[in-house]
């Protein structure tokens, strides 16, 4: 049986854009048909935006490559429309082991909080996610929506304007031009679109090597993430074996900086690594291997006039902690509701400036924590060895001690407290809801509230009156009427009410908190709609 | 009199771990294993409470003394 990665989703097609005496115009152009890039478009293509994805390639990524979706990637993938098949097809995982040389030091219970359509993990194979994206294109296709995937276009040179963007592209039967006012750049860590107009990429490069392998094996391995430090089969280093759907299993396995990669990728050379691990007798078939070196780094500026990047292209984290696919599809989120209402012209350009400001501090966030993980992971010195070492030999034995064990710290959606979108906080509520905090999700009866929220505002209100629809300067607001009795687990009081009575959220289209009081007030929720567009 | 704190009670671990190897950064061995003592005596100095250094004593000792 073929495997996804060897069968082309988005065969090359002529198109009717080859050939034209003038380039043709597009609103958006997607550089790149990663999960990012496939978010992106379908984000847009849903809000009836216009949007032309090129990939070089034909098919889904070869190889697993991300496998863990954090639950703010499912909640967004679940407005994109993919939210279920990607979780059931996922495999869900709770436990956690760590074992230090030769012994499990402890295990740990990722408790999941009552209350949310969506768990804080799954694993899945990212080739499966981008053929549920592509999936969900079709789909939006035979709708009518204006979205088209181009296989084998490889942009060989971009032109920057102060309004639009020149493309050429090479096809396989050679290159036309087209034009775009807006361009996205989902073009990964290598971004080609990035070197072609010479843009800074700076940052940290670990000394370290990775081999990395997805080996299909019918083993009774439980469900659980493990991690070990320093095991007497890779002494001195560490390894993860981690479950995916299908019994393929992800394999990490440190090599250290003086290595032959070529030599070290060889099935040959793999594959005894592989059965010191696993057990001499493990019946197992290597489905991708990969060697990789890290860096931590990011762009100076994601948004360059009227070229944005999102996902790797604009920063770069290393692998622990599932921080890589999930922050690229947190930037398409934070993107796409202010594009559209930027091509709309129901909000300024400058509204996009936001994006860089929310989204390079939840790139910084996400350095930060997988510079952190990567330092425990690989001490660099003495002394760091000697404190990492210290922290696993009392964490066997003390409860306390096992915060500071840092394996990978899983990703989190970014809080924005600062961000210039959002208004004073006037409500006395839970701080999970402050503005600038993402939704959290809670159950309406056998519904759930993340899932009522729509691609547009929301006005959320519990036992509270307000107008059905507020209309401010181009921008609709729909009012989500609910009262406390809703939820008779009382989760929806305990996550936006607190000790309140009453309630009222301004909430933006990618289910972030803009503003919040007790109750409605024209004017004060219309400054808050137009200071969350970039007015004010 | 209270017993030596077992469970997490770290307000920012990873925060705390971070300032900590950032202040051995650049030192050889003897400047990191001297830092390291000042630290123990500045800690012991601020828990004060004999029977609690004695607890913590053992704890680090996994009790073989």
């Amino acid at each position: 049986m073929n495997k996804i990665f060897e069968t082309p989703l988005y065969a090359y097609e002529h198109s009717p854009d080859q050939g034209t005496p003038a380039p043709v115009r597009h609103q958006v152009v997607v550089i790149g048909a990663g999960p990012v890039g496939l978010a992106a478009a379908i984000d847009l293509a849903q809000q009836g935006i216009e949007v032309v994805v090129l990939d070089d390639n034909d098919k889904v990524s070869f190889g697993s490559r991300a496998i863990c979706f954090s639950k703010r990637t499912l909640e967004i993938a679940d407005r994109l429309g993919c939210g279920r098949p990607m979780i059931d097809k996922g495999v869900l995982w709770n436990r956690g082991k760590v074992f230090f040389d030769d012994r499990k030091v402890y295990e740990f219970d990722l408790q999941p909080e009552e209350g949310h359509e969506y768990p804080a993990f799954i694993n899945l194979q990212q080739y499966y996610v981008e053929e549920y994206l592509v999936e969900r294109i079709r789909a939006l296709q035979s709708e009518g929506a204006k979205i088209e995937i181009r296989g084998r276009n490889k942009v060989s040179a971009i032109g920057t304007h102060p309004e639009h963007v020149t493309l050429e592209v090479d096809t396989p039967e050679g290159s036309y031009n087209i034009e775009a006012d807006w361009l996205i750049a989902c073009d990964g860590a290598a971004s080609s679109t990035r070197a072609m107009l010479g843009m800074d990429f700076v940052g940290r490069v670990f000394e370290d090597n990775f081999l990395i392998a997805d080996v299909v094996m019918d083993a009774d391995f439980p469900t659980e993430r493990w991690f070990w430090f320093d095991p007497p089969f890779n002494k001195g280093q560490s390894a993860l074996l981690h479950q995916q759907p299908d019994n393929v299993w992800r394999i990490d396995l440190q090599l250290g900086w003086d290595i032959d990669k070529e030599r070290e990728k060889r099935p040959e050379n793999v594959i005894p690594r592989l059965k010191a691990m696993l057990g001499e007798d493990v019946k197992f078939e290597l489905e991708w291997v990969s060697i990789y070196t890290f860096q931590c780094r990011r762009m100076e500026q994601f948004r360059h006039g009227r070229v944005i990047f999102a996902g790797d292209s604009a920063h770069q984290v290393s692998p622990f902690g599932a921080r890589g696919a999930n922050s690229g599809i947190q930037d398409t989120d934070n993107l796409s509701w202010k594009l559209k209402l930027v091509i709309d012209g129901t909000a300024p350009e400058s509204l996009l400036d936001s994006y860089d400001t929310e989204r390079m501090q939840g790139a910084d966030e996400n350095i930060l924590n997988s510079t952190r993980s990567t330092d425990f992971i690989t001490p660099k010195s003495e002394t760091s060895r000697l404190f990492r070492d210290a922290v696993l030999d009392l964490s066997e034995h003390y409860d306390f001690a096992r915060p500071l064990v840092n394996s990978g710290r899983l990703s989190t959606p970014t809080i924005y407290a600062s961000s210039p979108l959002n208004s004073a906080d006037a409500l006395d509520g839970p701080a999970r809801s402050r503005p600038g905090a993402p939704c959290p999700d809670a159950p309406l009866g056998d519904e759930f509230l993340l899932s009522k929220l729509g691609d547009g505002f929301t006005l959320l209100t519990i036992d509270a009156d307000a107008p059905d629809v507020i209309e401010e300067d181009g921008i609709t607001v729909n009012r989500l009427a609910l009262s406390f009795k809703d939820d008779p687990s009382m989760q929806l009081k305990a996550r936006y009410l607190g000790s309140n009575e009453s309630a009222v959220y301004l909430i933006r289209p990618d289910q972030y908190i803009a503003a919040r009081r007790p109750s409605y007030d024209d004017n004060l929720f219309r400054s808050a709609i137009r200071r969350a567009t970039g007015k004010e | 009199m209270s017993d030596l704190i077992l469970t997490p009670n770290f307000e920012a671990a990873d925060d705390f771990y971070a300032d900590l190897l950032e202040t051995h950064e650049g030192m050889d061995k003897a400047a990191s294993d001297a830092l390291n003592a000042r630290l123990v005596l500045v800690l012991a100095n601020h828990i004060g409470d004999q029977k609690v250094l004695q607890q913590a004593l053992q704890a680090a000792a996994f009790g073989s003394i």
